[in-house]
């Protein structure tokens, strides 16, 4: 139920060097970052502190971005002058291809009750009011009457599992349900973009993953844009499509977190994921090879076995039209031969092989391979072959980081 | 070392506005009067009697059944010792400055919160309001406003605004900042924000500032006789120049009693705005089957 706005897989947001500098004479601070200085010395010199610096990046509509970093990256300025809680110093956000720097005050005031919704740390609802008249706060800021107010606010507060709660006050509820209530306040403005500043991190871990699901099933049924930001890898792995990592102030690395793993981009990129459980984040897709040894049902057996002794390899995949036909071992292969049969086909005798889809996780497949077994087949939904998963393969994905495949 | 006498410019001054500005100040004095006079009149216009249950009622509407027991006895003790006119000329004349003190500090406070310099520029005012002995200031309102009630208001108003300033400023600072960045991420209009947010919120604060407002202006009553204020200061007053015991450990007792009475009341009341609701169980909220996870 996405507002009007861009179509999935525009872009929404767009960033050029936004670039935040706290202090009392920011012209100073600018002209030594533009000589290249770094954070301390501009510190040092100006008693200005960069914030954030020259950050550029795009996101997409329907996209969950992820913004990372430890205490002091700037990724909590990040977020907020993506709705000029914080004003910017420098640079242009752009939602929808507009700057908002450019706007004033009424319109700023438009654009944040209508197209861009908020969720705080600290919930930050109103101890003063109900459930029901926090969550349909913005709706009472855009006038909209009593009777319109209510079928938005039930049907919010079902999709978050407040239901019943709509006459308690926050001094009653728990800090999940707390957070349950800062996330419908912030659907029911049915703005397009929605920004999460460390959502879950006041929460107990169990909470956490609850809100994390939640927050997740409500993304894929519902396609907004979601910036979220979070100092928690694992968490950011974990639902973020694309991450950016931050580190004072400046942008690290933004990728998939299966580039980021794969490749980080430096020394503080590497330690960083060091800690990060690898069978929950890689998955099927990130560590199979479509490139690898296959044959096809019309070939001659003598041509697949030289193959099959040259790459070393136990058995292969017979593909025909996408499909797997079936699954050839070097020894039904010799015996199809020395029997006389020349193409492969006969060779297929049903040798069991197991299949899995792409998304399935690296953890997953630690059951699924078998020492010494035949690879896995890796399928789409449609049943079309993608491509194969070797044993070692999973083994080495769970080790330290790989280089680029 | 040179000798400077500022109080020579200050008197200079004063005897300047006093003719300059007479028809400013007799319709202040017209109108605090014609407030006061009101107030009085309410509360006499009943019997004695009828007047005393119903300041107990007020006890029992803000859930003080001990206060509204101890308010009705001593009450009655106080109208029993015929000073029940006096502690009603006292009353109006406290209700009165407290509401002008309100109604000038609460303003000053919201804009000191907001704005920085004004916060800093005011201090130093405040400071001296609440330093400067009263007696001090108590003769320029001579000048100004002749005897009786009206300087009385009106040196009690000064003293009593500074808390009202004070406890605005800081309740609304204290507000948490992740409240107003979430009124503000939302769209909502500054003025909204103080309204709904700010001020609500901030209404504990502000409730201790009205009861400081009110002891203070108690404790002009004295200075408010010595003026020529009809009520119990005066009657303390008359007891101290005739050396009086009894009349003054009477009089005195009465403004202990208003004291308790006027500050248990106030207290009561902040308790129970939204900042400081009591919890209710959530148990009995849950009657739909479908419990939600945590």
């Amino acid at each position: 139920m996405t507002s009007a706005g861009s179509a999935r897989g525009q872009t929404v947001l767009r960033v050029k060097q936004l670039t935040k500098v706290f202090g009392l004479r920011p012209e100073r601070a600018l002209a030594l970052l533009d000589e290249g200085c770094d954070k301390r010395e501009i510190l040092a010199r100006t008693q200005c502190s960069v914030a954030v610096r020259e950050v550029s990046f795009e996101i997409a509509s329907g996209e969950l971005f992820v913004i990372m970093g430890l205490s002091g990256s700037g990724k909590s300025t990040v977020i907020r002058l993506l709705n000029r809680l914080i004003e910017p110093t420098r640079g242009s956000v752009e939602l929808d291809g507009k700057d908002i720097r450019a706007l004033r005050d009424p319109e700023l005031r438009e654009v944040r009750n209508r197209r861009i919704s908020m969720v705080f740390q600290h919930f930050a609802i109103f101890p003063h009011r109900s459930v029901r008249e926090n969550v349909s706060y913005g709706l009472h800021v855009r006038g909209l009457t009593a009777e319109r107010q209510r079928d938005r606010v039930d049907r919010v507060l079902e999709q978050v599992g407040l239901r019943g709660l709509e006459d308690a006050y926050p001094a009653e509820l728990s800090g999940g349900m707390k957070q349950r209530v800062g996330i419908a306040r912030a659907l029911a403005t049915d703005a397009e973009v929605m920004l999460m500043d460390e959502p879950f991190s006041a929460l107990d871990p169990l909470t956490r993953r609850d809100l994390q699901d939640l927050l997740v099933s409500l993304y894929r049924e519902f396609g907004r844009t979601i910036v979220f930001v979070t100092h928690d890898l694992n968490e950011a792995m974990r639902i973020g499509e694309r991450i950016m990592i931050m580190r004072d102030g400046v942008l690290v690395q933004l990728g998939t977190s299966a580039d980021i793993l794969s490749s980080p981009s430096n020394e503080y990129v590497s330690k960083f994921v060091a800690d990060v459980d690898r069978t929950r984040v890689l998955r099927a897709r990130d560590i199979m090879r479509s490139d690898g040894l296959l044959a096809r049902s019309s070939e001659g057996s003598r041509e697949v076995l030289s193959r099959l002794a040259s790459a070393d390899a136990k058995a292969v995949y017979v593909i025909e039209d996408r499909m797997i036909v079936g699954l050839v071992s070097v020894e039904a292969l010799r015996s199809a031969a020395e029997g006389g049969a020349s193409s492969i086909a006969d060779a297929i005798c049903g040798e069991s092989y197991t299949t899995t889809s792409p998304d399935t996780p690296l953890i997953d497949l630690c059951a699924l391979v078998r020492t010494g077994g035949f690879p896995l087949a890796v399928v789409d939904s449609d049943g079309s072959f993608l491509g194969t998963i070797e044993t070692v393969e999973v083994l080495a994905a769970i080790g330290s980081n790989r280089t680029e495949r | 070392m040179a000798s400077i006498d500022l109080g020579h410019y200050v008197e200079a001054f004063v005897l300047w506005a006093s003719h300059r500005l007479s028809g400013t100040f007799e319709g202040v004095s017209h109108l605090l009067i014609a407030l006061v006079g009101a107030v009085k009149w309410l509360l006499s216009a009943p019997p004695a009697i009828v007047t005393i249950v119903l300041l107990s009622l007020l006890a029992l509407a803000v859930r003080r059944l001990a206060l509204a027991a101890f308010s009705c006895a001593a009450f009655f003790l106080i109208d029993s010792m015929g000073l029940w006119a006096a502690t009603v000329e006292t009353l109006a004349l406290v209700l009165v400055s407290t509401v002008v003190a309100v109604v000038i500090g609460l303003p000053l406070g919201i804009w000191c919160s907001s704005s920085k310099p004004v916060g800093v520029a005011l201090r130093p005012v405040l400071d001296f309001m609440q330093t400067l002995p009263a007696y001090v200031y108590l003769i320029p309102a001579v000048f100004f406003f002749g005897v009786g009630l009206v300087p009385a208001v009106v040196a009690t108003a000064i003293f009593a605004i500074p808390p009202a300033v004070r406890m605005t400023e800081l309740g609304i600072r204290q507000v948490d900042a992740e409240m107003l960045e979430a009124a503000n991420a939302f769209g909502a209009h500054p003025w909204r924000i103080m309204l709904e947010v700010q001020l609500p919120l901030a209404m504990p604060s502000i409730m201790a500032g009205v009861n400081q407002v009110i002891m203070l202006s108690l404790s002009m009553v004295v200075i408010s006789g010595l003026v020529g204020a009809a009520g119990l200061g005066s009657l303390v007053v008359s007891a101290v120049t005739q050396l009086d015991i009894a009349a003054g450990f009477n009089s005195g007792l009465a403004v202990v009693i208003l004291a308790i009475f006027l500050d248990r009341i106030t207290a009561a009341l902040g308790q129970s705005s939204p900042g400081g609701r009591r919890k209710r169980s959530i148990g009995s909220r849950l009657k739909s089957p479908g419990t939600p996870s945590k």
